[in-house]
């Protein structure tokens, strides 16, 4: 049989050029219909450290990154010992010819830089590690060579060196006498189709749903986002700015939304903590924003470059005081996409504020993703006040239109409990009335939609996040080995949908695998009456699928076993 | 709205300077929609907490809209409303806790930015609302409930701190002078720049100055306060300079720096220069061939 799907790792020094190499196989390969995901990791600084990243390559959608290595590419002696041990029995190890290998047999030593000269471009050493891979997989060259043609187009040069790389690396390989079997040929989708990080998913998607003002602050894995607004997001009423704190970004973020504008920013973990009071005012004085967090490693400043679940806490109560926040968490690069549309129609609808939790392993991934038809959702705009003076902004419990500087209904925004003018109050039925219609304009956002197989299981599996794609895989492992258990999955985890709460309150026990020690989400779902116990992995790292398909069976063995043995 | 809400309760004490404040600020808006034939929803009011955050809810005639946030970042916030909307005229009133102590670290920014906004600092060195504790502009030795001893700090000087940082209009009015403030103001206002008026705005029950300011000859106070001499040039910085390092209170215009552009002045520069791709565009660099 032929490959189905096969995993590359590229593994060497910060500065290598380890990243692209990723990338351009990726790229490579979605050119030509295969479905491809890759994975990054990088140490935080810029030259040196050990960086490695990965892609995927299948014929099928891919959901994880993959748990063993078809091909390690070990650019020097430390990352072949680091990452060996992951390797597939029968993998290969393609390394530099400028260290020896212990281990025989699969084993490929090539001169990368060497052949990088001959080709007479000393930047083309991804293509001499390219074409190698091409010969072993049996993948045609005719790919890769388009592919170059593609890339540097114009430049021809650069093409030829660049055609010589993958020449050259082509023919090494070929000498190697050995190879990892014929990766099927692609079935390449009949729709259109992008190539895109989940980062600039998220951006893309902020464009979309009309943003108006970007106030960022540059914090890993974030950043990008901030790049990609100060980039695109310019014209009449519209500008992206990169302000002095995390602090200023909210402040102004909050002086935006008050002035009529969509407006939002993209943090990480600590730049979240750092907003959580001015989120507290937006919640407060019922103003719309959008606040992104990329999570990283915590607590402090943690691991800002790997990937972690743990700031569901963070995000939901933000703030001190009695305040809950809407939240939405994308699991794939296209949820993404369509998660930050989401959560403007969110903020716009029940004015205040919506937080997006991302994560460092979908912000950095990039995927192929079917072209998202805009058209399937609507955007939403403010519900602006245009009537006459004398306008109570906070009156009864529910939405009441906004007014918008510059037009009716002047009215004093404010972050001390308030009474209908907006001014401060601190009478006791005042605050009773007014929290109660802060909570009950979250009624307005219980439109979330969410999946579910085998509902009839009394057994689920529920993951969040980015977790989605290795539990799903895991899920369908699972179901072919006879392990019965329902799915349910859904971005819109505050509030719940309504209907899901209902099912999932009736289920014996839902399993919820999330990368956090505290097992935040299911300690949510308990307060909520779901019998829900996490599966939890806390290494900065993604889960395996093997590890998630092993956790859950012993889980649901312990429950007296509704195994069913094929 | 026009009327006024007899749910709030909040008031001054007799003789707190904001209330001239309060009045100079009413005066200079009712003039800026008076000569502008704007209506008074183009003015924004962004305040701190302390005391004079209050100053929002007890401005009384034609209503701004308002914005009273949390401590310290006025001038955060005054930076997305008026880059979000350059038309409105943004006006920060804030304490000097507010604005010295924990939103110190906004005023550089606002300054390298040259953010069109209007500052009105009420400065009674002392804070207030949380019963007289110290603050920056508190002088050295005072004896307050957080400085029981004697204060161990030196007082800020805010002037020279505003010369210092680059603020392009800086004035100082007091709170007894109700029409010379509102001139100041407006002048603040009018400046297409950041523009700070600080005033000394006396707390009597906390920090009564009003004999240090005034001067007191039954008690030997000489006035602290002087005017700015009619010949001296605002638009010289070492002129400045020497005006703030002089001792005493100067009440008038300290510095105007004219020209300089304002920061929704150079984004309207750089749109001008970039065409902005529409979202088809934008996703067409990422779609596969």
């Amino acid at each position: 049989m032929k490959t189905q799907d096969f995993v590359v790792r590229f593994a060497g020094e910060g500065g290598q050029g380890v990243v692209t190499s990723a990338e351009a196989l990726a790229r490579m390969a979605a050119e030509v219909g295969y479905h491809v995901q890759t994975f990054a990791t990088f140490p935080s600084q810029i030259e040196g450290g050990p960086t490695w990243t990965q892609a995927r390559i299948a014929i099928s959608p891919v959901l994880s990154p993959g748990d063993a290595l078809d091909v390690l590419v070990a650019l020097n002696r430390h990352a072949y010992e680091e990452h060996y041990p992951e390797l597939r029995p029968g993998g290969v190890v393609m390394h530099d010819a400028s260290f020896q290998v212990e281990e025989q047999g699969h084993t490929l030593a090539m001169p990368f830089t060497e052949l990088a000269k001959q080709a007479g471009e000393a930047r083309s050493m991804n293509m001499v590690i390219l074409g190698a891979l091409a010969h072993l997989i049996s993948m045609p060259r005719q790919y890769l060579e388009n592919f170059v043609r593609l890339r540097f187009k114009g430049r021809d040069a650069v093409i030829e060196g660049n055609l010589k790389a993958v020449a050259l690396g082509f023919e090494h390989a070929a000498s190697g006498e050995f190879r990892l079997g014929e990766l099927a040929l692609p079935q390449k989708p009949a729709y259109p189709q992008l190539l895109i990080r989940g980062n600039d998913a998220l951006a893309v998607g902020a464009m979309a749903a009309g943003v108006d003002c970007y106030i960022g602050y540059p914090i890993s894995p974030a950043t990008p986002v901030l790049v990609f607004m100060e980039r695109n997001l310019i014209g009449p009423g519209k500008f992206a700015y990169q302000a002095s704190s995390e602090i200023e970004a909210i402040s102004a973020v909050l002086g935006a939304g008050f002035a009529g504008k969509k407006a939002m920013s993209a943090t990480s973990g600590p730049g979240l903590s750092l907003m959580s009071e001015g989120i507290g005012l937006a919640w407060m004085a019922e103003i719309p924003l959008v606040i992104v967090d990329v999570q990283r490693g915590g607590p402090a400043t943690g691991m800002p470059t790997k990937t972690e679940q743990s700031d569901f806490f963070l995000a939901l109560t933000p703030a001190h005081g009695d305040s809950m926040m809407p939240i939405i968490a994308p699991g794939t690069v296209e949820e993404c996409l369509f998660a930050i549309i989401h959560a403007f129609n969110w903020a716009e609808r029940y004015q205040g504020p919506v937080i997006v939790l991302s994560e460092q392993t979908l912000a950095e991934r990039v995927q192929n993703i079917p072209k998202p038809d805009l058209s399937s959702i609507a955007v939403e705009g403010r519900n602006v006040y245009r009537g006459g003076n004398g306008y109570l902004r906070y009156d009864g419990w529910e939405m009441s239109p906004m007014p918008v500087p510059g037009g009716p209904g002047a009215y004093v925004a404010n972050g001390s409990e308030h009474d209908p003018f907006g001014d401060t109050t601190h009478l006791p039925q005042r605050h009773v009335q007014m929290t109660e219609r802060r909570f009950s304009k979250l009624k307005a956002l219980e439109d979330g939609t969410y999946e579910r197989h085998h509902a009839e299981e009394p057994i689920a599996l529920m993951p969040w996040g980015a977790s989605k794609g290795p539990a799903l895989e895991a899920y369908n492992t699972l179901s072919s080995r006879g392990v019965r258990l329902a799915w349910y999955y859904t971005m819109y985890l505050h509030p719940l949908p309504p209907k899901l709460l209902q099912e999932l309150q009736k289920k014996e026990l839902v399993l919820v695998p999330e990368l956090n020690y505290t097992g935040q989400f299911s300690s949510y779902l308990r307060s909520q009456g779901v019998r829900a116990e996490s599966v939890r992995q806390y290494t900065g790292l993604p889960f395996k699928v093997r590890d998630l398909v092993r956790w859950v069976s012993e889980r649901v063995e312990a429950r007296g076993g509704r195994m069913v043995h094929a | 709205m026009t009327q006024k809400n007899p749910e709030y309760d909040f008031k001054w004490c007799p003789g707190c300077g904001d209330f001239g404040v309060r009045r100079a600020l009413e005066f200079a808006m009712a003039e800026r929609i008076e000569s502008s034939k704007l209506p008074m929803e183009t003015n924004v009011v962004i305040a701190g907490i302390g005391c004079s955050g209050n100053l929002v809810h007890l401005l009384e005639g034609p209503q701004p809209f308002g914005f009273h946030g949390i401590h310290g970042r006025t001038l955060p916030i005054a930076l997305g409303a008026k880059m979000a909307r350059p038309d409105l005229n943004v006006v920060v009133v804030a304490g000097d806790g507010d604005f010295l102590s924990i939103g110190m670290e906004h005023i550089a920014p606002q300054a390298a930015r040259n953010l069109d906004v209007c500052c009105v600092v009420m400065d009674n060195a002392v804070y207030g609302l949380t019963k007289g504790q110290s603050a920056p502009t508190t002088t050295l030795g005072a004896i307050t409930s957080s400085t029981p001893y004697g204060k161990a700090e030196e007082a800020l000087n805010p002037l020279e701190l505003y010369l210092t940082l680059g603020v392009t209009f800086i004035a100082q009015g007091f709170s007894s002078k109700v029409k010379d403030l509102a001139k100041l103001i407006s002048a603040a206002m009018a400046h297409r720049g950041f523009a700070i008026v600080h005033v000394q705005s006396p707390c009597t029950t906390y920090n009564d100055t009003y004999d240090v300011l005034k001067g007191n000859p039954k008690k030997s106070l000489a006035p602290q306060i002087w005017d700015v001499p009619a010949e001296h040039e605002p638009s010289r910085r070492e002129a400045a300079f020497q005006l703030v390092q002089r001792g005493g209170v100067p009440l008038g215009i300290i510095y105007r720096q004219e020209g300089r552009p304002s920061l929704d002045q150079r984004l309207a520069q750089l749109q001008e220069r970039v065409k902005p791709k529409s979202v088809d565009e934008l996703m067409a660099a990422y779609q596969l061939s």
